[in-house]
């Protein structure tokens, strides 16, 4: 323990006993999570994993994270930042990746997309970090896509977003579109007899595309299911009263709502203003875009009742998730909240590190080859596969939402889903 | 556009959207007094107006917080004693805003523009230090939430009828403290003729350090009501300021009045259309309106008759 600052530099000295004690000491923290793998980086010379001039020392490698913390997005991408730091942090209290400790450069994207393409390639010509951790908004990565692609660096993705994309060079951890929708319905049209729809959103890419996929899934697929009014508000609308009135008219059996940002707090304050309340059920009230973060602000007595449609909520009864979350409020405060998108910021740098010791190298060529198939057995949310399509197969999840800001887990899926970013018939 | 429904249904339709029209009228009357105030009689362009509104939502925070640990029995009225507190807090800073910087542009109204948009930066990133990048959730009292039912139909949600009220009263009270007060008498002089004002012995400096203080008050007061409504967050304030400037603009810069028509046709063009529209396309055509309307008639809806 007494070289804990500088763990490569004692393995390569003395390997077996310093790097046992090492591990043990660290074992607290980690809580066993993954479980370490026996890497020395004397086994993996430098110049053999690092074919084209990568950020990779004999005891470093340096990888970029590029998130907004200032600015509008910077309430959203704030957990990402975070989980993405713990992931790395636990990997180096192993040993690192190749017997090598991850060094992370952090770029703010400030919210504002051009800033994100041009820190990108920062990162990847003058800091030649090995892969990024980073995006939140489809429209930050679309300006960063080009970037990526020309100077072939590696993006870990962790939003849920529209779909309809497959770069060579992103990995995408959050949901596709249709992993996410049509479950949901499933479960609310099987379970709760809803017949009649109403959807609603925020109006831009990612709520118009789902609900597409939405109606095109209750009119073709669900029996005698309508959709009986669809409505779209710029984002940072605050007054809702005029929809609530419309759909207290059209008395529809479910509101499916995709409102993002700060117009989710007005939307749910209001609609509980308005005397419609969620715990009844009538309309029901289903969501893909609240997760545990968003519920801070909307106040959880504001909400309480809603069903939210993702693939991890922070109550998930599993013992990795437990060590989980643990983790994450040692390192961040008890009053911490981890939601969908947290969790899959955190599985970026796990899912990297699994394609670089499968690829036995740093090369992007390479890990990007090896990173088809690997799959994480101890992930928060379970079990999860990299499909050759560069998406997750993962379970979909129903979760009732709680006064007290949490949600409770009411439905699984029994099987991963298949991720399908380009749905045939939902176009 | 009508047929989908029976006559009963309407007719409480048209009630229930009149009342959604009434309560945006009042929201846009709040966020917009303060900066009618401002921008009308100073010209000073305060970009960081929406700042000034969430300064009072986070002191409406504050206020919760602290009577949710120190005094839960009474917590249902601690609403009135946060407005009163975003009153003194964004007064305050709007004086001190006014000392150090705004006093210094009051020859160069374009300037003001860059430097207030500027503070707005600075107070977004001071919150974000402060308090968090995330939104922080105000807990409301239980009785402003839920409605009251009038008919089967028809449901009014309370925290409109009180943002109505509230509106109602700051109104009231801008109008007086403007046209039969001293102050407002002062204000107004300075506002036609600065230098004549100066001239007859009014102290045109400490009139205007108190006109930005309370039009940032007022602010204030709004930011605190909109709790109820919408988030709390470091950037929220700039959800409010298209729309307070589309208010303020269209109604006539230095007319109080003005501000109350222009806030009361928008929000009843936005709400109606809101209803049968997309809420997009609502947002469109009631801009293309107004900038079709401000162009015919620059000066806006009402104006004061000046010689020149």
């Amino acid at each position: 323990m007494t070289d804990r600052k500088s763990p490569k530099t004692t393995i390569r000295q003395m390997p077996e006993p310093s790097r046992r004690a090492f591990m043990a000491g660290s074992a607290a923290m980690t809580a066993a999570l993954f479980a370490p793998k026996t890497l020395f980086a004397a086994d993996y010379p430098t110049e053999a994993v690092n074919t084209t001039g990568l950020a990779v020392t004999d005891d470093t490698v340096t990888i970029g994270i590029l998130h907004s913390v200032t600015g509008t997005m910077a309430i959203s991408e704030t957990g990402s930042v975070q989980a993405e730091k713990l992931a790395i942090e636990q990997i180096n209290a192993q040993g690192g990746i190749l017997g090598r400790k991850i060094e992370y450069i952090q770029e703010d994207g400030a919210s504002d997309w051009p800033t994100f393409a041009e820190k990108s390639r920062k990162l990847l010509v003058n800091d030649k970090v090995a892969s990024v951790m980073g995006c939140w908004t489809s429209a930050s990565r679309k300006a960063v896509l080009p970037v990526f692609e020309q100077f072939n660096g590696m993006l870990y993705y962790p939003t849920f977003y529209e779909g309809l994309e497959q770069s060579p060079n992103v990995i995408y951890t959050g949901q596709e579109a249709t992993q996410q929708i049509i479950a949901g319905l499933d479960w609310v049209s099987e379970t709760k007899g809803a017949k009649t729809f109403y959807l609603l959103g925020s109006d831009y890419i990612w709520p118009r595309t789902s609900n597409k996929i939405a109606r095109k899934h209750i009119e073709n697929f669900l029996d005698g299911a309508k959709v009986v009014g669809e409505d779209y508000y710029p984002l940072g609308h605050t007054q809702f009263n005029s929809v609530i009135n419309k759909i207290r008219l059209r008395k529809p059996d479910v509101i499916y709502a995709i409102v993002v940002g700060g117009s989710n707090v007005a939307f749910y304050k209001q609609l509980k203003a308005a005397g419609i309340d969620m715990t009844k059920e009538a309309p029901l009230v289903l969501t893909i875009s609240v997760t545990e973060d968003e519920i801070r602000g909307i106040g959880g007595e504001n909400i309480d009742g809603a069903y939210a449609c993702m693939k991890y909520f922070q109550s998930l009864d599993s013992p990795n998730n437990i060590a989980f979350v643990q983790a994450f409020k040692d390192m961040y405060g008890e009053d911490m909240v981890i939601g969908d998108v947290t969790q899959a910021a955190y599985l970026g740098p796990w899912l990297w590190k699994a394609a670089v010791e499968k690829a036995g190298s740093f090369d992007v060529d390479k890990v990007r080859e090896a990173q088809i198939g690997v799959e994480l057995t101890n992930a928060p949310e379970g079990y999860v596969k990299v499909h050759e399509n560069h998406h997750l197969w993962s379970k979909t999840r129903v979760g009732l939402a709680k006064a007290d800001g949490q949600y409770e887990v009411v439905f699984e899926t029994a099987d991963l889903v298949e991720p399908d970013p380009f749905p045939e018939g939902y176009q | 556009m009508f047929s989908d429904y029976t006559m009963n249904e309407l007719g409480a339709i048209f009630a229930m959207q009149g009342f959604a029209g009434l309560i945006l009228f009042s929201v846009f009357v709040l966020m917009a007094l303060g900066l009618a105030i401002i921008f009308g009689q100073m010209g000073v362009i305060n970009m960081a107006h929406g700042e000034f509104m969430i300064l009072g939502a986070y002191v409406t925070y504050l206020t919760s917080n602290l009577f949710a640990d120190y005094l839960p029995s009474v917590f249902g009225l601690y609403f009135f004693v946060a407005m009163i507190l975003a009153f003194i807090a964004s007064g305050a800073l709007g004086l001190f805003v006014e000392w150090v910087m705004i006093r210094h542009l009051y020859k160069r109204p374009l300037d003001t523009l860059l430097a207030t948009w500027g503070l707005s930066l600075i107070l977004q990133q001071v919150y974000r230090s402060v308090f968090g990048a995330r939104e922080v959730g105000v807990s409301i009292p239980d009785w402003m939430m839920g409605s009251l039912p009038m008919t089967d139909m028809i449901e009014v949600p309370i925290n409109g009828i009180f943002v109505m009220v509230l509106a109602t009263g700051i109104s009231l009270a801008v109008y007086f403290m403007m046209y039969r007060s001293s102050w407002g008498l002062q204000v107004r002089a300075i506002s036609q003729n600065r230098m004549m004002a100066d001239a007859v012995g009014i102290n045109t400096a400490w009139t205007d350090r108190l006109t930005f203080g309370i039009g940032c008050g007022v602010a204030g007061v709004a930011g605190s009501a909109f709790t109820m409504i919408g988030s709390t967050g470091p950037t929220a304030g700039q959800l409010y300021i298209v729309d307070t400037f589309l208010v303020v603009v269209f109604g006539g810069a230095a007319s109080l009045l003005g501000t109350i028509a222009s806030a009361f046709s928008i929000s009843q063009a936005q709400s109606i259309m809101e209803f049968f529209l997309s809420g997009s396309m609502a947002k469109v055509l009631t801009l293309l309106t107004v900038v079709g309307i401000l162009m015919i008639r620059p000066q806006g809806l009402f104006t004061l008759k000046l010689r020149k």
